[in-house]
C-alpha cells in the first residue's frame, strides 16, 4: 500500500511484498517437546542430492542415533534413526514432495529410555577442518530452512571463490513460522557457538545475522550474547516478504548482487539458516546426530498451536494431534509456510528435516477461484524481488513458450510466490512458472537423452560396421545401420545389448 | 499386514480419522495467502472516485450531464453485455469507467443517442474488437471519443454555459435548465439549438482572453462535463495513488512535462501558449492525466516506460496546442503514445537481479 512511497525514497531491497506475518499465535509459546509417538517414518530421501542407501532390514534392532542410511556421494547425508526400536519395513511411503519414496518404519519401543549411544559425533575441539565438515555430514546436517541442502557442502568455498562473510539467516519471512525465532531467544549461546564452528570451517573473519525487525527479542538477546572474540554483527531487517531469500539477504547485508545463476560463493558469502546453525552446535554439544528438529505448529486451521521439539519422521498426525487436532472448518494443511509450502493430501507423512512448520489454513484463507485477464496494472513488477517481468512471463507461459521464458530469466525465479499474491486478477503465475520450470527441465532431459541414445546407436553401428567388415572382407550392405532409425526412445535398455 | 496410508484411510487425499478433520483435505500450489485487492475492486474504486466529479458536472450543467453521462454508461455496460453474451464481463466494473470517462469528456449539450452511440462504439471497436479487457491498445473511452468527434464534429465542438454564467438576456444559466437538444433524435439534422460560450482555450487560441486560473481550477468554466474540476480529479486520482490503484508516476510525469514545456515556450514565444498554470488546469489534461492515461491496460508496466510514456503524452499535449488548429490536444496525445506502449514495455524491461542488464524481452 505504500509501495510507491518507497519507490520514490528507494534503500535497500526495493521490491518484494507485505503478507500479514501470523505469528503472534507462536511467536511467545516457549519451544515444547513431542512425547515419542508409536511409529516413525524415515525417508531415505530427506535432503537436496542422493537418497541415503539403506543399511537396515525388516525385524532389526535399532537404537536411537543409529546409522540407518548410508550417504551415496558427495551431495549426500546419512539417515539415523530418531527413536529405539524395530525396523518394521522398507517400503514405499507419502513424501513431503507428493510422491511415494522408500522409507524405513520404525515400530518405537515404549519402553526404551530413548537414549542415544554416548558420542556418535567426536567432539568439536582439535578437529580440522576436514574433520569438521566430515562430522557434519555424518551426523546428517542439513539445511533446516526448507532446502534441505546438506551442510557440509557449504562448510567448504566451492573452487575458485573466496568466502569472505558468513551471513545467517534468521529472517524467518515466511507467515506463520517461529521455530527460527524461539531457537534465537531460547538458544543464542548455542546460535553463536555453530558461528564459531562455521567461521573456524571456512577460515573467515566475519560473520552478518540477518533478522526481521518483527523480532526484536530475538535481535537484543543475540546481540547480549555475542562472545568477545568473534565479530559478529546482528543486523535488524525490513519485515518484507521473501526477505529470507538467500539473495535478497545478501543484498541486504553487503548490497552485492549474487550474479544471476551463480551461487552465494560467487559474491563472496555463505548463508547458512540460524536453525541450521543451532543444529550444527547441539550436534557437538550432544554428540548426537540430527534426529529431532523444532517445528511450528500453528494456522487457524489447530486448535493449540505450539512449537515443538519433533523426532525426525513423526508423522503429521501425531504432531497435530498433540497440538488438539484440526478444526472443523480445516482445509489444507502445509508442511511449511502459506507462501511456499507444500500441500499434504495424506496425514501420514513424516515430519523430516527440512520441515520448519505445519500450517493449517481455514476456509477463512482461502483464495478466490476466479480469475480475471490481466489488466497490466504492474504491481508483479513491483513485487519480484529478482526484477523479472511476471505479467509478460505469465502470457508466455500461457501461450507454452518456455524457450522465451527462458530468455526472459525465468531461470532466475525463486517460487516466492509474490507475484501471485499481489495480483489483483489473482492469475496463478508463480504456480505457472513452477510448472513451466519442470516442463523445460523434463524436456530438457528428454532431449539430452535422446542425444545419448543416438550418439549410443551411432557407436554401436560402428562397432557392428567394423565387425561386419572383418567377417565378411567386403563392404556387405550393413544390416545394423538400418535398423538404427527404428531404436525406440522408450526401451533403450532392450535395444542390441 | 497392510498398514499403509492407502489401505487405512481409503482413497487418497481423504483424511477421515484424524482429531476433527472434516472432510478431504485441499490440496493447492503455493501461495496459499492472496492479497486482499481484486480486479473488480480496484475497478469500482476508480469508479467510486469518479462520482465527486460527476456530482460536480451535475452541478455545472445541470440535468443534461446526467443524461450525458447515463446515455454513455447505458452504451458501454449494454454493449459489454450484448457483444460478450453474458452479464457476468459488466461485473468488473471495466466497462462502467469506460462509459463514466466517455461521459464526462462529452459536451453537456449533446444528443443522448450520440452519447450511446459512443458508449457502444467504445467498447465494441475500443475493446471487445481487441479480445476483451486487458488485450485492448487503446484507451476505449478515448477511443469512443475520437470517434464521435470524427463523426459529430459540430456537436462535439459545441460548448454549453456552466450553472451561473451570464446569459445574452442579461440574466444567469438556471441549473435546470437543459443545456441543448439532449433529446434530438437520431440522424435527424444537426441543428445545435444551445446557448453556447467558449472554453478557456478556445478564448485563449482563438480570442487572446485569458481565464483566471482559480475558475478552471474550481471548475466554473465552459467545457466538457469533466474537465472542469481539475480540483476534484486531483483528489479522486490522490486517493486512487493512497491505495496503489494508480501509478502515480505516469500522471507527475505528464503534468511536469506540460509544466516544463509551456513554461519554456511561453518563456521564448509569449503569443504562442499562455504559461504553465494556465495549461495544466485548462482543457481535459488533469482528466487525462489522472483518469485516461493511466489506464493500467493501456499505460506501460514498468516503472521506467512510466516515465517515457508520461512524458510523451505531456510533450503532444504542448505540441498539439500550440501548433496544431485544435485549442485541445489530451486525446490525440493519449491515443498516440497507447500506441506506443508495447514499444515502450519492450524497451523498459526491468534489469533482472544479477545481470547488470535488462532482459531482452520477448514480444
Amino acid at each position: 500500500m505504500t509501495s510507491w512511497l518507497t519507490g520514490l525514497f528507494g534503500g535497500g531491497f526495493r521490491h518484494g511484498v507485505h503478507p500479514p506475518d501470523h505469528k503472534d499465535a507462536t511467536a511467545a509459546l516457549p519451544i515444547r517437546r513431542l512425547p515419542f509417538p508409536d511409529e516413525l517414518v524415515l525417508p531415505l530421501s530427506q535432503h537436496a542430492g542422493a537418497p541415503a542407501q539403506c543399511l537396515v532390514k525388516p525385524g532389526d534392532r535399532v537404537e536411537r542415533g543409529d546409522t540407518i542410511g548410508a550417504a551415496q556421494g558427495y551431495v549426500s547425508v546419512p539417515i539415523h534413526a530418531t527413536a529405539s526400536g524395530k525396523v518394521m519395513a522398507v517400503e514405499p511411503w507419502p513424501h513431503p514432495t507428493g510422491r511415494w519414496m522408500e522409507a524405513v518404519r520404525i515400530a518405537v519401543d515404549p519402553h526404551s529410555a530413548q537414549i542415544p549411544r554416548p558420542r556418535l559425533v567426536p567432539r568439536w575441539e582439535g578437529l580440522d577442518p576436514d574433520g569438521v565438515r566430515d562430522a557434519v555430514k555424518s551426523a546428517g546436517v542439513v539445511g533446516l530452512g526448507g532446502a534441505a541442502f546438506p551442510t557440509h557442502v557449504k562448510l567448504k568455498a566451492p573452487p575458485g571463490t573466496a568466502i569472505e562473510l558468513l551471513l545467517v539467516n534468521g529472517a524467518e519471512c515466511e507467515p506463520y513460522l517461529t521455530s527460527d525465532h524461539r531457537v534465537m531467544v531460547e538458544h543464542p549461546e548455542r546460535v553463536h557457538f555453530g558461528i564459531r564452528i562455521m567461521m573456524q570451517c571456512l577460515g573467515v573473519d566475519r560473520t552478518v545475522v540477518g533478522v526481521e525487525n518483527n523480532k526484536p527479542d530475538a535481535i537484543q538477546r543475540l546481540r547480549e550474547t555475542v562472545p568477545d572474540d568473534l565479530d559478529i554483527e546482528v543486523m535488524g531487517l525490513t519485515v518484507k516478504y521473501p526477505q529470507g531469500a538467500e539473495k535478497m539477504l545478501i543484498h541486504a547485508a553487503t548490497g552485492r548482487e549474487v550474479p544471476s545463476g551463480k551461487l552465494p560463493a560467487h559474491a563472496g558469502t555463505v548463508v547458512q539458516n540460524v536453525g541450521s546453525i543451532a543444529a550444527i552446535a547441539e550436534v557437538f554439544e550432544t554428540g548426537w546426530p540430527l534426529i529431532e528438529r523444532i517445528v511450528t505448529v500453528s494456522g487457524p486451521g489447530i486448535a493449540r498451536p505450539m512449537n515443538l521439539i519433533v523426532p525426525v519422521g513423526t508423522k503429521a498426525r501425531d504432531v497435530l494431534d498433540f497440538c488438539g487436532g484440526l478444526t472443523d472448518d480445516a482445509t489444507e494443511v502445509l508442511f511449511g509456510g502459506p507462501m511456499m509450502g507444500a500441500p499434504q493430501p495424506d496425514l501420514d507423512v513424516p515430519v523430516l528435516k527440512g520441515t520448519s512448520g505445519v500450517t493449517v489454513l481455514t476456509d477463512s484463507e482461502r483464495k478466490p477461484e476466479r480469475s480475471y485477464p490481466c489488466i497490466s496494472c504492474g504491481r508483479c513488477l513491483d513485487a519480484c524481488p529478482v526484477f523479472l517481468n511476471p505479467s509478460r512471463l505469465g502470457m508466455l507461459a500461457q501461450a507454452g513458450r518456455w524457450d522465451d521464458m527462458s530468455d526472459m530469466h525465468l531461470g532466475d525465479c525463486m517460487v516466492c510466490g509474490s507475484c501471485s499474491w499481489v495480483c489483483p486478477s489473482n492469475i496463478p503465475l508463480s504456480q505457472m512458472f513452477s510448472l513451466a520450470k519442470s516442463q523445460m527441465r523434463r524436456e530438457r532431459e528428454a532431449r539430452e537423452r535422446h542425444e545419448r541414445l543416438l550418439a549410443e546407436e551411432a557407436d554401436r553401428s560402428l562397432a557392428a560396421d567394423a565387425l561386419e567388415a572383418d567377417r565378411s572382407g567386403a563392404g556387405r550392405p550393413d544390416v545394423s545401420a538400418d535398423l538404427s532409425p527404428d531404436v525406440s526412445d522408450e526401451q533403450p535398455s532392450e535395444v542390441g545389448a | 499386514m497392510n498398514t499403509g496410508p492407502s489401505g487405512r484411510d481409503g482413497p487418497r487425499g481423504r483424511v477421515a480419522d484424524v482429531t476433527g478433520v472434516p472432510g478431504p483435505l485441499e490440496l493447492v500450489a503455493s501461495p496459499h495467502l492472496k492479497a486482499p485487492d481484486s480486479t473488480p475492486r480496484i475497478m469500482w474504486t476508480v469508479v467510486l472516485t469518479l462520482l465527486p466529479v460527476v456530482a460536480w458536472a451535475i452541478w455545472n450543467f445541470g440535468p443534461s450531464a446526467a443524461l450525458v453521462i447515463g446515455a454513455a454508461v447505458i452504451g458501454a455496460l449494454g454493449a459489454e453485455r450484448v457483444l460478450t453474451g453474458s452479464p457476468d464481463p459488466i461485473r468488473d466494473g471495466s466497462a462502467a469507467i469506460t462509459g463514466l470517462l466517455l461521459g464526462l469528456t462529452l459536451p453537456a449539450s449533446l444528443p443522448i443517442w450520440m452519447a450511446f452511440l459512443g458508449g457502444v462504439v467504445s467498447i465494441a471497436l475500443g475493446k471487445w474488437i481487441f479480445g476483451g479487457l486487458g488485450q485492448n491498445v487503446f484507451n476505449p473511452a478515448l477511443l469512443g471519443r475520437a470517434f464521435l468527434q470524427a463523426a459529430f464534429p459540430a456537436a462535439l465542438t459545441t460548448w454549453p454555459l456552466h450553472t451561473g454564467a451570464a446569459l445574452p438576456d442579461g440574466g444567469t444559466m438556471a441549473w435546470a435548465a437543459l443545456r441543448g437538444p439532449n433529446f434530438a433524435l437520431p440522424l435527424m439534422g444537426g441543428r445545435m439549438d444551445a446557448i453556447t460560450g467558449a472554453t478557456p482555450l478556445g478564448l485563449s487560441k482563438f480570442e487572446g482572453v485569458t481565464t483566471p486560473v482559480t475558475d478552471m481550477f474550481m471548475g466554473t468554466i465552459n467545457g466538457s462535463i469533466g474537465e472542469t474540476s481539475a480540483l476534484l480529479i486531483l483528489l479522486g486520482g490522490a486517493y486512487l495513488v493512497y491505495r496503489g490503484y494508480l501509478d502515480w508516476r505516469i500522471p507527475v510525469s505528464v503534468l511536469l512535462a506540460v509544466a516544463i514545456l509551456s513554461s519554456a515556450l511561453h518563456a521564448l514565444r509569449p503569443d504562442t501558449l499562455p504559461g504553465a498554470p494556465f495549461m495544466l488546469a485548462s482543457g481535459g489534461l488533469m482528466l487525462g492525466a489522472v483518469y485516461m492515461a493511466t489506464d493500467m491496460v493501456t499505460s506501460p508496466v514498468t516503472p521506467r516506460g512510466a516515465w517515457i510514456y508520461g512524458f510523451g503524452i505531456g510533450a503532444l499535449v504542448v505540441i498539439i496546442r500550440a501548433w496544431s488548429g485544435l485549442p485541445e490536444g489530451v486525446m490525440y496525445a493519449i491515443l498516440l503514445m497507447n500506441a506506443l506502449v508495447p514499444f515502450i514495455d519492450r524497451a523498459t524491461q526491468p534489469r533482472v537481479f544479477g545481470t547488470g542488464r535488462a532482459t531482452e524481452g520477448a514480444t
